[in-house]
């Protein structure tokens, strides 16, 4: 039995309004599907399974806001799962189970508030989270009472939330809290492009229109490449470093109405330079509609930046926790660069890069540098 | 308007003889039988001078054999009579209950709905009146458990002078728990009683803060405890079921939905109760309407002891009701 729970999809997330039911029970899944839809800060969300078989019970109505790490639905694991991990004995399979329902006590533990029927019917009309009210009715359970108290407090200062409210204030908790918690140390480096840019232009006038590639696809791949080559760069930090095993490159997208969001593409490392800007072009777009899916939204191991053309010369970005790198792209521009005892103009970007000092040295931040320098300079090798 | 319909002062025991002889009086098809009800006027001379007032035919006295006498009355009642038939206790009709269970409740459903058993059986019942643990049955519970009865619980005086009359006109087998300990109790009822209707629960108190659902002897004691908790600033609504079998759940569930809470008190034992039953449907039914877990007041689950003042501990009163509901309200 798998229990389905709500995903954190960043480290701001506390919770989500479940919008819609994707599947029913009896239906099957796969590692993929999208199961339900979900409101966050960060707009609607698709969100997706990461278990095969079938859906056997629905637990939460459409409509609730629950907290991360709520069960939402129980998923009975089909036989194909149970094949697929044959490199196990049998005997290891329940082994295997006990961790699972150590976890879910924890969570149960730790999402439970005692509330009378009537007070979380309230509450949720009212869009209260009982979990963070103080119950006065038996046992220490929230009465009907307490949640009518909560909503009078609230009153004055509430007012409609507009997605691009809600997406400043998902952007404040986490870069507030990357100030607070990371301690950065800064890398510059300015890159040579002209001859990535000239094989980008031969390479553009045998596609046609819809299919050519724009820098950010070489810079991005680069990144990828890069970063197989310094794997503490793409980590997390929980108490540690933890080196991810997948690439996912997180690419900061600027909202037209202000705010950003950092969609995920997956794996840069094994896609070619033309599926990343396939991917491209649906991410964004479906980024700047705010219909992202779970994972685009959780997976990314580290981050890049992008100020595109005509904007500032370099960008020092804040780490999205709890990835420990972010890689900054200025603007393209022409300079005068002397080489060889020769002075020429060629194009370059002033490459950045946020380190996260607990993880990693600015040794290795250098080096990094140093590396995807090189990939620029070698495009055909992207 | 008052003067046209003034009250009078009746004990409990008075208005039940009314019923009886208002029903003898309206129907010549309507007898009584049972156990001493005739010369010696019912073991709690509920019938005492019925015998001299409408003969041996209409007031029969009859063996110690409730299976016997009962089955009579059902046979009565197919052939067309409206027999009346009073089991002395509630304790003696477990004897009786094969004919009650089997034929009067099934009849009708038997005969694919061609045979009606229209009895009335009238069960004096309780505990209060140190008869010990063989006498002080509440099987209020058994016979609401059984489909093709109808069971009644008269609860005020009210109802001991309007029930009966009103049982009579059903087509179907009745069931009514009449309280011993009430017997005595006297009360201001209208001269002119009002018709009943047997089919409702009753609010006898408004109220908003809680609901009190309760039945037989714990109608005046929770009316009591509701005096005393409004002096506390409590509010609480009394609400007496009357009819155990069908329950008329809408009443209690209105209630409750305004109110928010729930008790529920009864002499009978806690398991498998009329509380229960009533508890199950707020869960099943308003669930989201509760803001505090429903709470039960029922007899101790104990043989009914003799001691006067153990017989008493081993039912709620009125002091129990209060103490529990202020518990509920956080008052305490």
């Amino acid at each position: 039995m798998i229990e389905f729970q709500m995903p954190s999809l960043g480290a701001d997330m506390e919770d989500g309004t479940l919008v819609e039911w994707k599947k029913k029970p009896g239906d099957k899944v796969k590692r993929g599907d999208i199961i339900a839809e979900v409101e966050t800060q960060k707009g609607l969300i698709e969100i997706e399974v990461f278990d095969e078989g079938t859906i056997q019970e629905l637990l939460i109505k459409e409509g609730t806001k629950i907290p991360v790490g709520t069960v939402m639905a129980i998923i009975n694991p089909s036989e194909v799962t149970l094949e697929a991990k044959e490199e196990k004995t049998p005997e290891s399979k329940p082994i295997e189970i006990q961790p699972i329902e150590e976890k879910i006590i924890v969570k149960k533990e730790k999402i439970k508030q005692k509330a009378s029927p009537l007070a979380r019917r309230i509450a949720e009309e009212n869009k209260i989270d009982i979990t963070t009210l103080k119950g006065t009715g038996p046992e220490g359970a929230v009465s009907k009472e307490d949640v009518e108290l909560a909503i009078a407090n609230q009153q004055p200062t509430e007012k409609a939330i507009s997605p691009s409210d809600s997406i400043r204030s998902a952007v404040a908790a986490a870069m507030s809290k990357s100030n607070k918690e990371i301690p950065h140390y800064y890398l510059i480096k300015n890159i040579d492009i002209s001859k990535a840019l000239n094989w980008l232009k031969e390479i553009n006038s045998h596609k046609p229109v819809k299919n050519r590639l724009l820098p950010i696809v070489l810079f991005i791949k680069a990144t990828a490449k890069a970063l197989v080559e310094f794997p503490d760069l793409n980590a997390v930090w929980e108490n540690g470093i933890i080196q991810k095993k997948e690439i996912n490159i997180g690419l900061v997208v600027s909202l037209k109405k202000g705010g950003i969001v950092v969609p995920a593409i997956h794996q840069v490392n094994l896609k070619s330079i033309d599926e990343i800007m396939e991917t491209l072009n649906d991410l964004i777009p479906r980024a700047r509609a705010l219909k992202l899916r779970s994972s685009e939204l959780s997976d990314s191991t580290i981050t890049l930046t992008n100020i595109g053309d005509n904007g500032a010369d370099a960008v020092f970005g804040i780490i999205y926790p709890p990835q420990v790198a972010i890689v900054g792209f200025g603007s393209i521009t022409e300079q005068p660069i002397a080489e060889n005892g020769m002075i020429g103009i060629k194009s370059c970007v002033t490459v950045t890069l946020a380190g996260d000092h607990r993880a990693t040295d600015g040794l290795t931040g250098s080096r990094f540098l140093v590396a995807l320098n090189y990939q620029l300079q070698n495009p055909e090798l992207l | 308007m008052q003067n046209q319909n003034p009250t009078l002062l009746i004990t409990y025991r008075e208005a039940l003889k009314q019923s009886l002889r208002e029903a003898l009086q309206n129907d010549k098809n309507v007898f009584l039988m049972g156990e001493d009800v005739g010369r010696y006027g019912g073991a709690f001379a509920v019938s005492k001078g019925l015998l001299q007032e409408f003969g041996e035919e209409r007031i029969m006295d009859v063996p110690l054999s409730e299976s016997g006498f009962v089955g009579a009355g059902i046979g009565a009642a197919i052939a067309g009579m409206k027999p009346i038939i009073e089991v002395m206790t509630v304790n003696f009709s477990l004897l009786a209950m094969d004919q009650i269970v089997n034929n009067a409740a099934t009849l009708l459903h038997m005969s694919g709905g061609q045979i009606n058993v229209p009895i009335v059986i009238r069960l004096g019942c309780g505990i209060g009146r140190q008869l010990a643990a063989q006498h002080s049955h509440s099987w209020e519970p058994f016979y609401a458990h059984i489909p093709g009865l109808i069971v009644l619980s008269v609860g005020t005086h009210e109802d001991a002078r309007g029930m009966l009359n009103e049982a009579l006109k059903s087509p179907n087998p009745i069931i009514i728990f009449e309280y011993t300990s009430m017997l005595n109790m006297e009360k201001e009822v209208l001269e002119h009683p009002n018709t009943v209707d047997i089919t409702k629960a009753k609010i006898l108190k408004e109220g908003n803060d809680i609901s009190i659902i309760t039945y037989g002897t714990g109608v005046y004691k929770s009316l009591e405890a509701a005096s005393e908790l409004a002096t506390m600033g409590i509010d609480a609504e009394v609400i007496d079921l009357r009819v155990l079998r069908p329950l008329d759940e809408s009443t209690f569930l209105k209630s409750v939905s305004k109110t928010h809470r729930a008790i529920i008190v009864e002499d009978a034992w806690k398991s498998v109760s009329i509380s229960s039953e009533i508890s199950s449907r707020i869960m099943e039914k308003i669930f989201y309407d509760l803001d505090a877990p429903v709470q039960r007041l029922c007899g101790v689950e104990v043989p009914i002891p003799y001691p006067a003042h153990l017989e008493e501990a081993s039912v709620p009163q009125k002091k129990d009701i209060v103490n529990a509901i202020k518990k509920m309200m956080q008052h305490d």
